[in-house]
């Protein structure tokens, strides 16, 4: 129900699609990502889809609603769903360190899966490297698509994407870790010699010297030895990440996925969306439509804002005056602020409409208080799903 | 007031933080404008690249070039700054070792990329170090400071402790070396009392719950701690004793009084209307009294506690200029 000229945007047909795999739910942060992800994936389970919804920085007590007490990676039943349509829901949060652990110890043999854990260059990357938690979400996002692929343990896979700097990151950190760990850089520090002599070329050497010993007096000698080390020891995983970072991205890009963007009615949320939507559509994602929370409603339409406030000053003058008429005047301010922001926002909405045609749109009112049981999540999965 | 208060009046560089959201970018913004309105020279920095302070205050996209936003009658001066992490390592690397040319050769190799976007706390040292020249730069022959104040508009909550504390992401990877000891001096001006960290929130749960957090993992790591920023406050609409009534057992007997009201006044009380209002009012008080619990949340804190009002038209029309002057009514500044 867009109050805009937008489309409708139908979850509950895209949430029900056996041929949707993947949802991934993505914004500015402070929009209601996450809980847009879990009000969606319980909505999908209680409908009889299989599905775990893989979360990044629940709320505290969002968290516990889904219970996850335990940050221990492995997605948990939640307790208290509705199983009767044959569906499940399993629900995560991601643990990035431990996730780039699995992954080393996939790849590599024990003995140098060992040597890398324990590098630490290698520690210092995989857990505060700044695309490390988008690279990871992916990463497992990709697994659990695999698992559900091999075991039929779920049919859909509900994301949140990372509270990064910028809504895009996930889609580009993966790139940048990749191409990092298999630049030429990276293989230049670990053996300059033999990348030189392979090259062949006076020069070329020159300008290695140059950029590791810039390196080494910029950074010290300690970490270069360490960064020396940690790609030593992957060497046998290298190609690995950029072929699973290529991989992931096929699998966003494939029509199985769909992308919800989540945004609040305010400036900076929808001009956020608004870049997202461009980007998702200037790579080809399957961009399903845009999720607007926290949507001003008024309970009494019918009573204009000016008519409201005039009403509430002639109640201030009359005479004599009854014992509810401060209580009434209140009431009836409220409603005119209320029905204001609900006018600012739906122009804003509006806006956002006209400036990208035929993005599917749907709105969801703003609660009043936060949201942390199951309920509650039904109660926003009733709005986002208009059933 | 509590003794945990800093005086204010001595800090020179204001970090502000807070929950996505929340409206860091514009209370940095507040700020920056009311040290300006006292006819200070002011810096506003953003180290993000989101162009939050051009968008603010209207301007073309800010640089690593210090661009002068503003010019007070009072004398006092804007300036806007937004670090790119890549201009910072060739300033860096042309001061230290006068070798900035160098730049196009590192570049070659991926290395500029390995040093400002892999190398873990690098870029951090890059992007707070530029902060922590342009707080210390001096100029004259007096070497009077060129800034009087360096306003930071900081990364949020859940990433403020590990930017800030530079010297402990750093001495994972670096023991020795310029950048240990760049780090070092950076880490000596921001746990000194000329530093003030800020966290803003808004009275909901979430936010406040990080505002708790970040205080404590701040003091842990020996951050000077400065204000607690409620922003967009909403007077309650309804007195108290409204507040009461809509909330009590009996609403029946209210929609009646209510709908008299109305008539009173010639409102036409169509069905679903007196109990629409009545909805609205019960959803407004529910929310009111979540706030208060929240604020009190807050108030334990025991920090100075600014509150900024909602600005229902946004930070345009002179809404960052309206929330400057709350700000130094309140003593932040």
């Amino acid at each position: 129900m867009a109050a805009s000229t937008s489309p409708a945007l139908d979850l509950a047909a895209l949430a029900c699609d056996p041929g949707t795999r993947i949802i991934v739910c993505c914004g500015a942060g402070g929009v209601g990502k996450t809980t847009t992800a879990a009000a969606l994936g319980l909505w999908a389970a209680e409908h009889g889809r299989k599905v775990v919804v893989l979360t990044i920085d629940p709320a505290r007590r969002l968290a516990q609603a889904l219970g996850l007490t335990e940050l221990d990676n492995t997605p948990r039943p939640v307790a208290g769903v509705d199983t009767s349509a044959g569906g499940s829901l399993d629900a995560m949060m991601l643990d990035m360190k431990r996730t780039f652990d699995e992954v080393v110890e996939q790849h590599a043999t024990p003995d140098k899966a060992a040597q890398i854990l324990a590098n630490p260059f290698y520690q210092a990357v995989s857990s505060s490297f700044a695309g490390t938690q988008e690279y990871m979400a992916m990463e497992k996002l990709g697994q659990l698509r695999a698992q559900a692929s091999r075991d039929g343990r779920w049919d859909l896979v509900v994301v949140d994407t990372p509270p990064s700097r910028s809504a895009l990151d996930f889609l580009d950190a993966p790139k940048r870790l990749g191409s990092f760990l298999d630049g030429r850089f990276i293989r230049l520090l670990a053996a300059p010699a033999r990348a030189g002599s392979r090259a062949g070329l006076k020069v070329f050497s020159v300008g290695v010297n140059v950029a590791t010993s810039t390196m080494s007096k910029l950074l010290g000698g300690d970490l270069l030895r360490d960064v020396q080390t940690f790609v030593a020891a992957l060497d046998t995983m290298f190609g690995g990440f950029r072929e699973r970072a290529d991989l992931t991205y096929a699998l966003l890009k494939h029509p199985e996925t769909a992308f919800v963007v989540v945004a609040a009615p305010e400036r900076d949320a929808l001009r956020e969306a608004s870049y997202f939507a461009g980007r998702l559509e200037e790579e080809g994602m399957p961009f399903a439509g845009l999720v607007v929370n926290r949507v001003q409603r008024v309970a009494a339409p019918s009573l204009s804002a000016s008519r409201a406030l005039a009403a509430a000053e002639q109640l201030g003058d009359a005479q004599p005056r009854s014992t509810t008429a401060a209580t009434t005047q209140g009431l009836l301010r409220l409603h005119a602020a209320l029905a204001e922001t609900a006018a600012r926002q739906e122009g804003l909405v509006r806006r956002f409409g006209a400036g990208h045609p035929g993005i599917p749109t749907v709105e969801v009112p703003a609660a009043a208080q936060d949201i942390h049981d199951l309920d509650g999540l039904r109660e926003v999965a009733v709005a986002l799903t208009g059933s | 007031m509590p003794s945990t208060v800093p005086d204010l009046s001595k800090v020179r560089l204001h970090v502000v933080t807070g929950k996505g959201g929340t409206g860091k970018t514009t209370v940095s913004a507040a700020l920056a404008m009311a040290l300006t309105r006292q006819g200070k020279r002011v810096l506003l920095v953003e180290v993000e690249g989101r162009q939050g302070i051009s968008q603010t205050f209207d301007v073309a996209p800010l640089g690593h070039q210090e661009t002068r936003i503003l010019h007070e009658r009072s004398g006092g001066e804007l300036w806007g700054l937004s670090v790119d992490a890549k201009e910072s390592l060739r300033e860096y690397l042309q001061k230290f070792y006068k070798v900035g040319r160098a730049m196009t050769v590192l570049d070659r190799f991926g290395a500029v990329d390995f040093a400002t976007t892999i190398a873990p706390g690098v870029r951090d040292v890059l992007l707070i170090g530029k902060v922590y020249e342009a707080a210390g730069r001096r100029s004259g022959r007096a070497g009077a400071p060129v800034y009087d104040a360096v306003v930071l508009d900081a990364p949020p909550t859940g990433r403020v402790v590990r930017f800030l504390n530079v010297n402990a992401e750093v001495a994972d990877v670096a023991r020795v070396g310029p950048i240990r000891t760049q780090a070092d001096s950076i880490t000596r001006m921001l746990r000194s009392h000329t530093t003030a960290v800020h966290v803003v929130t808004l009275l909901e749960e979430m936010p406040v719950q990080e505002t708790v957090d970040a205080q404590t993992e701040l003091k842990r790591v020996g951050l000077p701690l400065g204000a607690v920023v409620v922003n967009q406050l909403r007077d309650p609409m309804l007195p108290d004793k409204a507040l009461k009534q809509v909330s009590a057992k009996r609403p029946a007997r209210l929609a009646e009084a209510v709908a008299t009201d109305l008539e009173s006044v010639r409102v036409r009380v169509t069905n679903g209307l007196v109990d629409g209002l009545l909805d609205d009012a019960r959803q407004h008080a529910d929310r009111v009294a979540l706030e208060r619990e929240q604020d009190a949340v807050l108030v334990s804190l025991g920090r100075l506690m600014v509150r900024l009002p909602l600005l229902p038209e946004g930070t345009e029309a002179g809404g960052i200029a309206v929330l400057a002057r709350v700000i130094d009514e309140q003593g932040m500044v």
